[in-house]
Formats: C-alpha cells, sequence, structure tokens
C-alpha cells in the first residue's frame, strides 16, 4: 500500500517536472516522440525497487525516493566553483569535455584545434539540428530499463564525438560532469562515442562535485560503437560528493577485431548504479572489464554488467574488487550470455569483496547463461575480510595497523587497477586508492 | 641490563596453557639456540615476543632492555629492535617485496624519529645488502614470498634481518622446508649478522643446525619450560641420546 503511493507521488511530481522541463529539453518530432514515449515507459515502471530482480539489491524507491527537479542551467557564480573543481581534476594532457549541471560549458572545454577526423558536438546541438539516423542512435538504449527510459526522456546534453576511420588519437578525452551548486537538483546527460574502423582513443569519464554542491542527482548514459579493427580505453572515477545519486548506463557494441579495456572505480557519492551492457556484434573482439568499489560510512555502489556474447570468436574478462568499511554496501551483478552462435567464446568473471567491518556488505551475483557448447567459461567470486596471518606479518616488520591494512587493500585492488593500459591514468587510480586510504586512518 | 629477559612466561592460548614458567636471558653478542621436541612451546615462546596476537601471558613478563615488551604492539617491538623471522614466511601477492621493504623500514625509522629514506637511498641500501647476502635482484620485484622456494622465503627473512638491523634476532624452525645447501646459505646469512650488539636466538628441533651456526648457549625446553641449560656441547649429547631424558626430568 506504501510503495503504491510512493511511486504515484513520486510519478506525479515528476510528470509535472517533465511537462516544466519539456521547453528546456532540446530536439522536436522524432526526438520529442522518442523522449514522450520514454516518459511514459518510466511512469509505468516507477523508480525500480527490490521486487524486480535486477534491482534487488538496489531499491531506488527506498534509498533515492524521489527524482529532484531538473537542475537549472548554471550561472556565472555556479560556473566559477565548477572551474575550481574541474581544475582539481582535470588530467593533464587529455581533452577537457565539461558538462555542468549537466549543461556542456564551452569556456571550460578544450574544444579548439581538433584533429582531423575528431568531430565533438553537443547532445542539444545534435538533437536539435542533426540527422535523423545519428539522433535515432541516440534513442536506441532500451526502455526496459526504467532509469535509462527516464534518462531518455529528460536527458538535456552531452557529447557526441566521432573518430573517423583510421584515426588513433594520443590525447585522452576526458569527459568532467561537474555538480556546481547547494539546491538539490538532477542532471540528466547523455553522450556517444562513435569509433570507426582502424581507430584508437582513451576516454575518462569524471563525476565531480564543484565546492558546496552535496544533494543531487546524476543521471548519466553512454553510448559506445567501437568500429572493426579500433581499440577504446575507459576510465571512469565516480568521486561524486557523500550525499549525491550517481545512476548511469553504458551500451556498448564492439565491431570486429576489435578491443575494449574498461576500468571503473567508485569511491564518492552516497547511491551509485552503474549499469553497462557490452555486446560482441563482431567476430575476434575482446573486452577487459575491471572496477573497484571503495565504500565506507553508509555508502551504497552498485556495479551490473551485462555481458553478450552474441558472435564466435571473442573473449570477455571481468575482474571487479570492491572494499567496504563501516556500513558500506557493495553489489556486483554480472551476467554472461553465451548466445547459441557465438562457439569457441571465452568468458571470465573473477569477483572479490574484501570487508574492513563486521557491518559492512557485498553481494555478488554471477549469472551465466550458455548456449553454445565449444567454449571456455568461467567464474569465482569470494568475500572475507584480512588475512590476519598477513597483518601480523607487516606489523611484525614494523607497519602500523592501518599500514598494513592500508598495504593489503592496495594490493587487494591492484589486480583490477593494472589492468589499466595509459601509465597516467593508472597512476590516478593508485592515487585515488591512497588518498581513500588516507581519508581512513 | 640484559638485552631480553623472560621471566617465569605463562602463556594460555584458548584454554590450554602452553607455557608453564619460562625463564631466559639473553644478553647483547650472544647466539642461543632453543631446541626441543614437537609441541614444547618453542614457536609459541617466538610468537609471544614478537606480539602475535591469540595468546594469553598470565604469569611473567618480558623485559626488552629493561621496558617491558608485552605492554607494546608488534610494530612498536619491530622498531625497538625486536625480529621474528617466521618459520613460515608469508606470501602476499600483489606487494612487491620492494615496496614492502621500503614502508617497512620507513615506517620503523619513522617510530625512532628517525629521516625517512627516499626511493633512490633505500635503492641503494637494499642493493648493498642484497648483494652482500646474494641475493639476486630480480626477488625484489616480485612479490612479497610469492612463487618463492623454501630457500629462497628464508633468504628473504634474512634480507630483512640484514636490512632492519634489529638488536634481537629471534629465528623460528629456520631449518625447516631447507634443503642442506639451502640451510648453508640461510646459516651464511646468519652467521654475517653476529655482532657484539646483536643477540641472536635460534629455534629448531634438529641439531643439524648447529654445524653451521655455532652457538654460545644451547636451551632444552620441553613442556612449556627450559629444563636445561648448557654450552654447545649439550646439543651434541642431545644428538647423542635424544630429548626422551629431559621430557622425564620436566
Amino acid at each position: 500500500m506504501n510503495l503504491v503511493l510512493a511511486k504515484n507521488e513520486t510519478g506525479r511530481a515528476l510528470s509535472d517536472s517533465f511537462a516544466i522541463a519539456r521547453d528546456r529539453l532540446p530536439g522536436a518530432g522524432k526526438v520529442a516522440e522518442a523522449r514522450s514515449a520514454a516518459f511514459e515507459a518510466y511512469e509505468r515502471a516507477g523508480l525500480p525497487h527490490r521486487r524486480i530482480e535486477d534491482w534487488k539489491y538496489t531499491d531506488l524507491r527506498a534509498l533515492m525516493r524521489e527524482v529532484l527537479p531538473l537542475a537549472p542551467a548554471p550561472d556565472a557564480a555556479a560556473l566559477k566553483r565548477a572551474a575550481a573543481a574541474v581544475k582539481l581534476q582535470a588530467i593533464k594532457g587529455s581533452r577537457r569535455l565539461v558538462l555542468v549541471d549537466g549543461v556542456f560549458v564551452p569556456k571550460l572545454s578544450d574544444v579548439v584545434g581538433l584533429e582531423k577526423g575528431l568531430t565533438i558536438r553537443t547532445l542539444r546541438d545534435v538533437l536539435e539540428t542533426g540527422d535523423a539516423a545519428l539522433q535515432a542512435e541516440l534513442f536506441t538504449p532500451d526502455n526496459a530499463n526504467p532509469m535509462v527510459a527516464l534518462n531518455s526522456a529528460m536527458t538535456t546534453d552531452g557529447v557526441v564525438i566521432e573518430i573517423a576511420d583510421g584515426l588513433v588519437l594520443k590525447q585522452p578525452l576526458q569527459i568532467i560532469h561537474v555538480a556546481s551548486g547547494p539546491a538539490p537538483a538532477a542532471m540528466f546527460t547523455r553522450s556517444l562515442l562513435r569509433l570507426g574502423r582502424d581507430a584508437g582513443v582513451t576516454l575518462v569519464e569524471s563525476y565531480i562535485a564543484a565546492d558546496g554542491a552535496k544533494i543531487y542527482q546524476a543521471h548519466d548514459s553512454l553510448i559506445i560503437a567501437i568500429g572493426d579493427n579500433s581499440r577504446l580505453d575507459h576510465v571512469r572515477f565516480v568521486e561524486d560528493s557523500r550525499e549525491a545519486f550517481n545512476i548511469s548506463s553504458a551500451v556498448v557494441a564492439l565491431g570486429a577485431h576489435a578491443h575494449f579495456n574498461t576500468f571503473s572505480m567508485t569511491s564518492g557519492a552516497a547511491v551509485s548504479r552503474y549499469q553497462a551492457t557490452i555486446t560482441f556484434a563482431g567476430e575476434h573482439s575482446r573486452v577487459e572489464t575491471n572496477g573497484v568499489n571503495l565504500l565506507n560510512g553508509r555508502q551504497h555502489a552498485d556495479t551490473t554488467l551485462f555481458m553478450d556474447h552474441a558472435v564466435p570468436r571473442c573473449a570477455s574478462r571481468e575482474v571487479f574488487r570492491a572494499v567496504a568499511d563501516d556500513r558500506a554496501h557493495s553489489v556486483f551483478q554480472g551476467r554472461i550470455v553465451v548466445r547459441p552462435d557465438a562457439q569457441k567464446t571465452a568468458a571470465k568473471m573473477m569477483t572479490r569483496a574484501l570487508l574492513l567491518s563486521d557491518d559492512a556488505e557485498a553481494d555478488n551475483k554471477p549469472e551465466l547463461e550458455i548456449f553454445a557448447d565449444d567454449l571456455t567459461c568461467g567464474h569465482g567470486a569470494t568475500t572475507g575480510a584480512l588475512d590476519e596471518s598477513l597483518l601480523f606479518y607487516l606489523r611484525a616488520r614494523g607497519l602500523s595497523e592501518k599500514e598494513a591494512q592500508a598495504l593489503l587493500i592496495q594490493a587487494f585492488v591492484g589486480e583490477a587497477i593494472e589492468s589499466i593500459v595509459n601509465d597516467d591514468l593508472r597512476e590516478l587510480a593508485i592515487a585515488a586508492t591512497q588518498r581513500w586510504l588516507e581519508a581512513r586512518s | 641490563m640484559s638485552l631480553l629477559e623472560v621471566k617465569d612466561l605463562k602463556v594460555r592460548v584458548e584454554e590450554r596453557e602452553i607455557l608453564h614458567g619460562l625463564t631466559l636471558t639473553v644478553n647483547p653478542g650472544e647466539v642461543h639456540v632453543i631446541m626441543g621436541p614437537n609441541g614444547s612451546g618453542k614457536s609459541t615462546l617466538s610468537h609471544v615476543i614478537a606480539g602475535k596476537p591469540g595468546y594469553e601471558v598470565t604469569d611473567g613478563q618480558i623485559l626488552f632492555r629493561g621496558e617491558d615488551l608485552l605492554e607494546m604492539e608488534p610494530d612498536e617491538r619491530a622498531a625497538k629492535g625486536v625480529f621474528l623471522a617466521f618459520q613460515y614466511p608469508v606470501e602476499i601477492p600483489g606487494v612487491t617485496t620492494w615496496n614492502f621493504l621500503h614502508t617497512a623500514l620507513n615506517a620503523q625509522r619513522k617510530a625512532r624519529g628517525q629521516s625517512q629514506l627516499t626511493s633512490p637511498e633505500f635503492l641503494k641500501k637494499v642493493r648493498e645488502v642484497a648483494k652482500s647476502l646474494n641475493i639476486p635482484q630480480d626477488m625484489l620485484k616480485r612479490g612479497v614470498n610469492v612463487g618463492f622456494s623454501g630457500g629462497e622465503k628464508k633468504r628473504n627473512e634474512i634480507l630483512q634481518m640484514a636490512l632492519f638491523e634489529p638488536a634481537v634476532c629471534i629465528l623460528d624452525e629456520m631449518d625447516s622446508g631447507l634443503d642442506i645447501d639451502a640451510l648453508r646459505i640461510a646459516a651464511d646469512g646468519v652467521n654475517a649478522l653476529r655482532s657484539p650488539e646483536r643477540a641472536i636466538v635460534v629455534i629448531t628441533h634438529y641439531q643439524r643446525l648447529l654445524n653451521y651456526i655455532i652457538p654460545d648457549f644451547v636451551h632444552v625446553m620441553s613442556k612449556g619450560r627450559v629444563v636445561k641449560s648448557g654450552g654447545k656441547d649439550l646439543a651434541l649429547e642431545l644428538e647423542a641420546s635424544g630429548y626422551a631424558q629431559f621430557e622425564v626430568a620436566a
């Protein structure tokens, strides 16, 4: 009874906000129709709750309760705060693409002197003036997932990046999502990266809060198409405010002989969910998906991966490490589907959780659905505390309890971090781990 | 003042008393060997000196340079100069030997109010020590003890001893799992660390180690006590007649 009420109230509030926001949402005609369909799909479902299998550990009705109103476009003061935050997070040598409160800000971004073959446009621009095919592609994510549907309905801006055949970019691209201010609000962004054939790039996504930004919701989605013989290195850092929500989705499709190496680290946000669907559409491709959660307090972080082996002769490997302290809750759901035609598939998934307190919790849910018969497929999941014999060995060598724990935690997450190809980015992940460890001691 | 004084030490593990009033005095420059059959409490003694959790001291005391060792955390004891070479050194995947040694040495130096060694300073020092012990450099790059042979693990313990320069070294069953060549190498490492300021306590239940390390004192432990102490000849006596006679005495 209560749940039904809650849903109705939430639904109504959001209907109003969708109606109000409509004028600010870019795109007419087919785009507007796609938004309305998405919003109806969301309204029918409401916020996902624990009785929906896919959300059983992350009940957004209980955790999030409501979707906040759309954030206003950032004013000068907001941009100033955002600029200061960006300065701290920008990766040296990268091409910055900055979204403040869900709006692309050219002034804070680096979009001059683009390499030949690299196009970067804002989502707003593409939805208002782009070609119909690209617009349609931006609405391909499935409305069956309510949070994806909500994102489709409400998305205001983002970046649309196209990399032409044969272009291998040396300079990483960094999309920085900044929440600027104290007023509770929601941001809805959607970006697209399309890599042609024989192309390559490193994409970094950072989610951060400017000074004073506390309660907010970042709703993001990313659509990636990796062409034949192309390679994408992808790293994301969720360092949102400790009172924020981050609900992000990724939809990735790989051509043939393509390579996708992705790493995600969550140390921020009160509640976060990263749901990624990766589909092999061409043969001889491979994916390495790695993730680290570093959680304490009452943080809740959910990583839900769906690896779809639709064609033969592809390989995927998932390595996930969760560290949970205090009353934190880490969730990993990994679903691997090997379809009937996908012979010679190699799929592997290893998840490990380290609980640093009796009240911390980690849920691992591996799901393997295998319809082919000639393949190698495996998964393993462990959950445990730090090994007392290792701790004593280190302490007997002079390390304090915290130092010994820190060294073992670094080693624990190390395997996932080692997978990051770019040296600078790997260093960033190591530094983020160290910051987290220092903050707890 | 003695370096290490164990006085009438009584220790329990869960509900069982393992040490029933053990006394041992070690002075700088001395090499002691503690022998005894399995289950006599030798390893318990070494663990309690190093501060391993899980042991309850019900009576007696351990003084290190007159200070109450039992009041100190394991890392404080290490920084003061107590070193335990483990019978079974643990493997720590993901932590390179190099990083571990650097972190540990700096932690000890910090506790003693000494300056921190930078990476180049540390590298120079650890290379010198490794070279003097014939330890290959590539061992330092590997995970701590990961994939090491029994001999390599023991050599890594001796490398740490040489690097940390402790005042008292306790070697728990240092010959276990070693073939004769590995044993000789390990013993050479220990002998190289003998000095007038440093004491060494070797725990073993085989006499064969004493072919390589010549002790000043030999103690026989049985049922949680030292039942006989003597010079190096005591070990020969044991070799001839075994531990049985002392078990009766206990």
